[in-house]
C-alpha cells in the first residue's frame, strides 16, 4: 500500500478544509447555530466531527454535527452487492432552513452523494447543501461536485483503491493507495 | 485493520432454530437503524421500491399482518392480501401450487402463516422468491421471538447498562433470566423465544402445568440453559423478564387444565404476584391478551408492561427483516450461475 496522506497531513488537510469553509462568502454572515455538519457514515461521520472539534478549537464557534446513514436510499439493492447492517441516521437537530455542510471521505462515483441528498430531503429542508469530501477520486458516474476538497486526485491515474483509515474506527489515521 | 463488516445472505426467515447469535443481533441491529424511520414527518425509506410483498394467511390474524403491511409500506414496497377463504385454495389447491401461481405474478416475498409446522420451509423449497414465517402451526413465529428479543435487550440497554456482556464478542444477553409462562407445549412464541434467548445466552425457564410443559421441553435448545417450573411464585421472584403466554383455547383440549379459574390462580400474572418480583422486572405478551385470565388488567397496563413496545418494535423488526431477506434474494438471483 502507498501512502497518501500520513496522520499530520491528514490534520492539516482538516485544518485547510475547516478554512475553506469558514471563509465561504455564503457561509460567513449565518450565524453558527444555522451551519450543521452531517457525515455520511462511516468514516464521514468522522471527518464530520473533527471539523466540529477543530473549529471549535481554533475559533470558538460550535458548529453541531450528526450522521446520515444511506443504506436505505442506495440503488444497488437488486444488484450483487452484499447486504450490510445499517448503523442509523444520528441527525440530533431539524434540518429545516439550515445551511447543511455534507461529509464524506472518498467522492467517487457520486452515487452515495445522491443516495445521501435523497436521504436528507426527507429530514426537512435546508437552505442550502454543500459537499466536502476529504479525497476527490474523480471518476464520477453521476453529475456531483463537492464544494470543498481535501486532496484532489488525477481520475486518469492507475486503477488502485482508495482506503481511508480514521480513528477511533481505524487503529490509526492514514489514507492509502491499494 | 478493521474487519470485514457482516453480511446477511439468507433470503428466507423461517425459523430462528437455524440462525447464528451473529445474525439474530445482525437483524436486531438492522430494527435499531430503521425504528428511527418510524418517528419521522416522511415515515418512509425508498429501499424496497418496486418490490411486491403478499401475505398468505391460511390462519385469522390482525396484528401479525397489519405490522407486516405497514414495515413493507415504510420500506416503499407494494403489498397484496391473499385473502385464503376467497381464493382457490378452498377449491382444493395445494398450497405449493397457490404459492407458484402467487410467484408467477412477479413478487418478491411470500409472508405466510399456515396451521401445518414446516408449511413456510417446503414453500421456500418450491418457489424462488424469499419466504417469511408469519407463524406456522405450533412450531416458530420467528419475527414475534426477535420483536420479543429486541425490547429485552432495548429494556438491558436503558436499565442496566452494565448488565449486558462487557465484551462485544461475549454473548449479548448473559446473566439474563427469562421466564415464559403458558401453554409451551403449543406455543409458537415459546419456540422462537427459546431459541433466541438461547443462542443469545439468557437463562430461560418454562413454567405452566404440567400438561403444557411436558418435561422434555428441555430438550427445545440443542445448547443452552432451559430448566422447567410448575411454580410460578417460585420462579418469579428470580428473573429479569417474563414473557406471558396467551392461553390458546383455539389449540387446547379440555383435559389441559382443570378449569380457567384455577389456571389463573397458578398462572395469572396479578399485582399481588408482581410484588414479589425484582422491581424493574420486564413483563411481555405477544397478544391479542385474555384479559384477567393470564394477565390481569393492572399489570397489563402498569409500569412494569412493555406490551405496547412490543407491538411497535415489531414493526421494526418486519422492515429489518423484509429489507435483509429481500436484498439478500436480490444478490443470490444477481449473481451468475
Amino acid at each position: 500500500m502507498q501512502t497518501l496522506l500520513n496522520a499530520a497531513q491528514i490534520e492539516a488537510t482538516l485544518a485547510a478544509l475547516a478554512q475553506r469553509l469558514l471563509d465561504d462568502p455564503s457561509l460567513k454572515s449565518v450565524p453558527a447555530h444555522d451551519i450543521v455538519l452531517v457525515g455520511i457514515r462511516s468514516r464521514g461521520e468522522l471527518i464530520a466531527q473533527r471539523l466540529a472539534a477543530l473549529i471549535r478549537k481554533t475559533r470558538n464557534i460550535t458548529l453541531s454535527s450528526g450522521a446520515l446513514d444511506i443504506t436505505m436510499y442506495r440503488d444497488d439493492l437488486s444488484g450483487p452487492r452484499a447486504i450490510t447492517i445499517p448503523q442509523g441516521t444520528d441527525l440530533p437537530f431539524s434540518l429545516d432552513d439550515k445551511f447543511v455542510i455534507l461529509t464524506d471521505d472518498v467522492l467517487e462515483t457520486g452515487r452515495s452523494v445522491r443516495a445521501a441528498l435523497d436521504a436528507l430531503i426527507d429530514f426537512g429542508r435546508p437552505r442550502l447543501i454543500r459537499l466536502l469530501t476529504l479525497i476527490d477520486r474523480g471518476r464520477r458516474e453521476y453529475p456531483i461536485a463537492a464544494d470543498y476538497v481535501g486532496l484532489p486526485m488525477d481520475a486518469a491515474g492507475p486503477d488502485r483503491k482508495v482506503i481511508v483509515h480514521l480513528t477511533p474506527t481505524d487503529a490509526e489515521d492514514g489514507v492509502y493507495l491499494e | 485493520m478493521t474487519a470485514a463488516p457482516f453480511t446477511w445472505t439468507r433470503p428466507h426467515l423461517l425459523d430462528l432454530e437455524s440462525l447464528s447469535a451473529q445474525e439474530i443481533v445482525a437483524v436486531l441491529d438492522t430494527a435499531s437503524a430503521l425504528k428511527e424511520v418510524s418517528t419521522r414527518s416522511i415515515k418512509k425509506v425508498p429501499a424496497l421500491r418496486g418490490k411486491v410483498m403478499v401475505n398468505l394467511f391460511f390462519e385469522d390474524s390482525t396484528r401479525t399482518k397489519t405490522s407486516f403491511s405497514l414495515a413493507a409500506q415504510r420500506m416503499s414496497a407494494d403489498i397484496v392480501d391473499f385473502s385464503v377463504s376467497t381464493s382457490s385454495v378452498s377449491k382444493g389447491e395445494t398450497l405449493r401450487d397457490t404459492a407458484r401461481n402467487i410467484e408467477a405474478m412477479g413478487v418478491d416475498v411470500i409472508v405466510i402463516r399456515h396451521r401445518s409446522s414446516g408449511a413456510p420451509h417446503l414453500l421456500s423449497q418450491s418457489v424462488q422468491c424469499s419466504v417469511i414465517n408469519a407463524g406456522d402451526g405450533s412450531h416458530e413465529h420467528p419475527t414475534q421471538g426477535l420483536l420479543d428479543l429486541f425490547t429485552m435487550r432495548e429494556h438491558l440497554r436503558s436499565h442496566k447498562p452494565g448488565a449486558t456482556s462487557p465484551t462485544p464478542e461475549g454473548p449479548p444477553f448473559a446473566g439474563l433470566h427469562v421466564a415464559i409462562v403458558g401453554d409451551i407445549a403449543n406455543s409458537r412464541v415459546a419456540r422462537s423465544n427459546i431459541h433466541g434467548l438461547t443462542k443469545l445466552g439468557a437463562k430461560v425457564t418454562l413454567v405452566g402445568p404440567s400438561t403444557l410443559v411436558p418435561n422434555d421441553m428441555k430438550r427445545l435448545a440443542a445448547q443452552g440453559e432451559v430448566e422447567i417450573s410448575h411454580d410460578l411464585d417460585a420462579v418469579l421472584p428470580r428473573v429479569d423478564v417474563v414473557n406471558m403466554l396467551r392461553v390458546q383455547f383455539e389449540r387446547l383440549t379440555s383435559a389441559a387444565f382443570p378449569s380457567v379459574r384455577e389456571y389463573s390462580r397458578f398462572f395469572g400474572l396479578t399485582a399481588a404476584r408482581l410484588a414479589a418480583a425484582k422491581p424493574d422486572l420486564l413483563v411481555l405478551h405477544p397478544g391479542p391478551m385474555n384479559r384477567g385470565l393470564e394477565i390481569t388488567t393492572e399489570v397489563a397496563d402498569g409500569a412494569n408492561s412493555a406490551i405496547l413496545h412490543q407491538v411497535e418494535n415489531g414493526l421494526a423488526i418486519r422492515m429489518a427483516v423484509l429489507y435483509l431477506c429481500v436484498g439478500a434474494n436480490s444478490v443470490r438471483q444477481a449473481q451468475p450461475v
